[in-house]
């Protein structure tokens, strides 16, 4: 398992949108399951799930911790990374 | 005729007869079903379905309106494909052996509910997409027909509420304006209208009648009047609006996004007035470039006890938010004089325009004082606030009020709660006495916003409510003038800008004056704005300046 913790800086934090995008981005990488959640909280939700996304409502300034599970890790988590960054 | 009021949306005037909207129907029966696998394969292919039309619409938006509107529908769009959606109806499917409709619209209001109970309300417009969503679904299984307008001629679209998939689907070529009896400024129906550029009104209830469908109507979407067979006054008067307000969108056209700089090249910020949290929309309409005074009167007006710091706070925060980062200063309470609320139990006074008001009151009861800032603080994390104190008249007041900033910066700071640091804080200058010593005013503040409503009745020692006064009341009397230009100078010394808030800023006879004494903003009613600007550019300040200062300053005069 990989992971790492992003700040949103983005004023909408991950809006509709934002983390229907990112369903998209993770649905092209076979056999990894990419999770989310706030910082620090038990509450994951797999980022396939836009709603459930949505539902954790996270905001400008939260942190968040997200994880790769399965799959080539290292690869999936560098572009994950790399997509928070440009996109959140 | 019959006049029927509602909220007024999308500015415009329109008239035509009025069409009531055809609703797509879909009706279905609630059914075990013997063949789950079949019933989710139904689903799968109406749920493929459905994403293949909001990818059209989307086009179709963003072709009609822009990348903003398309957005809406590419949202929705994912959030049919959505996992979370698409797993609760299988296990519906397969679990309770309904019919595919059913759990649709089941799993489509559960969902709704979830979002409607979000503490943002972002979150909480989320519920009427899923909706659309499942319904556009349920539409697909049971083969409903296609609502629409069944018209050959352009007409007045009346429904209860439109969901946005039914907005855009529309044949815009035949809609000449929009009345809902349901919605919110904020809906779809009224987004997507402003966009489109086309008069609408919502929220006029059961006044509208189906009885009225093919009659002749007239919409005014800027102060929400819907007139059923108007007379020919009405007629007259309102196809005369209509021909200005479509002059001024010309000009609109002509001059959104230019600078407001003079023909030799100095410029000048213009700003709106603004007295509550809805009138955001008119500032962008118009390009305002910043709101230069929020009034926060219109909280205490409206509640019948002193408004809580979070009613308040959500109020800030969705003005600084809506304004995108642009500059909102907001003046704290500003009431007495012509402004009394009852729950304030404040004594009778025999002169209340000189007596206990605005930063006064706040002073002498710092408790409501205490509860406006704090909420301020609050919401400045959401944009870029100032803060404008009324009605000065002394040093030791800014410094009491600033000081009652700090406290509650601290307070804030202590309770873990974000706040921006640089908020800027600014008094107007509306008395004689705060103009005179606004040397040393300028010291202690950020800012200054010259109300010159105030400034001139102070000045002239004129009751701007008494109408015999007339030709006594005189805003551009060079006293009132010199007093500005000598603000003006004093702020500029000082390293600050000064500004006018008052209605004295939108005299175009004026602008030139304005501008050879160099202020820094003038904040206008937001219909004000373009007209003003098309003046600035207008302006040669150099040719002008001299002759005009030597007007004000000199001993001889014409007048």
């Amino acid at each position: 398992m990989k992971s790492f913790d992003y700040v949103i800086t983005d004023e909408v934090g991950i809006h509709a949108r934002p983390a229907g995008l990112l369903a998209r981005e993770v649905k092209g990488m076979a056999g990894s399951t990419v999770s989310i959640g706030k910082t620090g909280d038990e509450k994951v939700v797999n980022v396939l799930k836009v709603m459930g996304v949505m539902g954790l409502g996270i905001k400008k300034g939260d942190s968040v911790t997200v994880t790769v599970e399965g799959g080539d890790e290292d690869a999936v988590c560098a572009k994950v990374e790399e997509f928070f960054k440009a996109n959140f | 005729m019959i006049s029927i009021q509602g909220k007024g949306v999308s500015v415009g005037v329109a008239a035509g007869k009025l069409y009531f909207y055809q609703r797509a129907k879909s009706t279905f029966d609630r059914h075990i079903v013997d063949d789950t696998d079949a019933e989710w394969a139904r689903f799968k292919s109406a749920q493929e379905k459905a994403i293949e039309q909001l990818g059209e619409l989307a086009e179709k938006a963003r072709a009609e309106a822009g990348d903003e509107a398309a957005l809406l529908f590419e949202t929705h769009q994912m959030m049919a494909e959505d996992l979370d959606f698409e797993e609760a109806i299988e296990s519906m499917i397969k679990d309770d052996r309904l019919n595919a409709e059913a759990v649709v619209t089941d799993v489509g209001a559960q969902f709704a509910e979830m979002f409607a109970s979000m503490d943002d309300s972002y979150m909480q417009a989320r519920a009427a997409d899923v909706k659309d969503i499942s319904g556009r679904i349920v539409s697909i299984l049971s083969g409903a027909v296609q609502g629409g307008i069944d018209s050959e001629e352009p007409i007045v679209l009346a429904a209860d509420d439109l969901a946005p998939s039914e907005t855009v689907q529309l044949d815009k070529s035949k809609i000449l304006g929009f009345v809902t009896s349901l919605g919110s400024g904020s809906s779809h129906t009224a987004i997507l209208a402003r966009t489109m550029g086309i008069p609408a009104i919502i929220g006029v209830g059961d006044l509208l009648k189906e009885e009225y469908a093919g009659r002749e109507v007239i919409v005014d979407g800027g102060t929400g009047n819907l007139f059923v067979d108007p007379d020919d006054d009405t007629r007259d008067r309102l196809m005369q609006k209509r021909a200005e307000l479509i002059k001024r969108n010309e000009l609109l056209q002509q001059l959104k996004g230019q600078p407001n700089i003079t023909k030799d090249g100095q410029s000048i910020r213009i700003y709106c007035n603004i007295g509550s949290p809805d009138d955001v929309y008119p500032v962008q309409e118009n390009d305002g470039g910043g709101i230069g005074l929020f009034r926060s009167e219109f909280l205490y007006l409206e509640c019948d006890d002193y408004p809580t710091e979070d009613y308040q706070f959500e109020a800030y925060k969705k003005v600084l938010s809506d304004m995108n980062g642009l500059e909102v200063v907001i003046r704290t309470l500003d009431i007495g004089a012509d402004k009394q609320i009852d729950y304030f139990e404040m004594p009778h006074e025999e002169n209340p325009a000189l007596g206990n008001r605005a930063l006064r009151i706040c002073l002498n009861r710092p408790e409501i004082f205490r509860t406006q800032l704090r909420a301020l603080y609050r919401a400045s994390a959401y944009g870029k606030l100032s803060i404008m104190f009324p009605m000065v008249t002394s040093v030791w007041e800014v410094r009491e009020a600033k000081k009652m900033c700090e406290q509650v910066k601290k307070e804030l700071t202590a309770e873990g709660i974000p706040f921006s640091e640089d908020v800027d804080v600014g008094i107007m200058i509306e008395t004689p006495a705060a103009a005179v010593i606004s040397d040393r005013l300028a010291k202690e503040v950020d800012f200054f916003s010259i109300g010159t409503n105030d400034l001139t009745q102070y000045t002239l020692a004129c009751d701007r409510q008494n109408n015999d006064l007339g030709r006594f009341f005189n805003a551009h009397h060079p006293a009132v003038l010199r007093l500005i230009k000598m603000v003006c100078d004093n702020a500029h010394r000082n390293g600050i800008w000064c500004g006018i808030c008052g209605e004295l800023g939108a005299d175009l006879e004026l602008t030139e004056t304005f501008l050879s004494i160099g202020l820094d903003e003038l904040s206008v009613s937001p219909r004000s704005v373009l007209p003003l600007r098309q003046k600035v550019r207008d302006t040669y300040v150099s040719v002008v300046r001299e002759g005009l200062m030597n007007d004000l300053l000199g001993d001889q005069t014409s007048l």
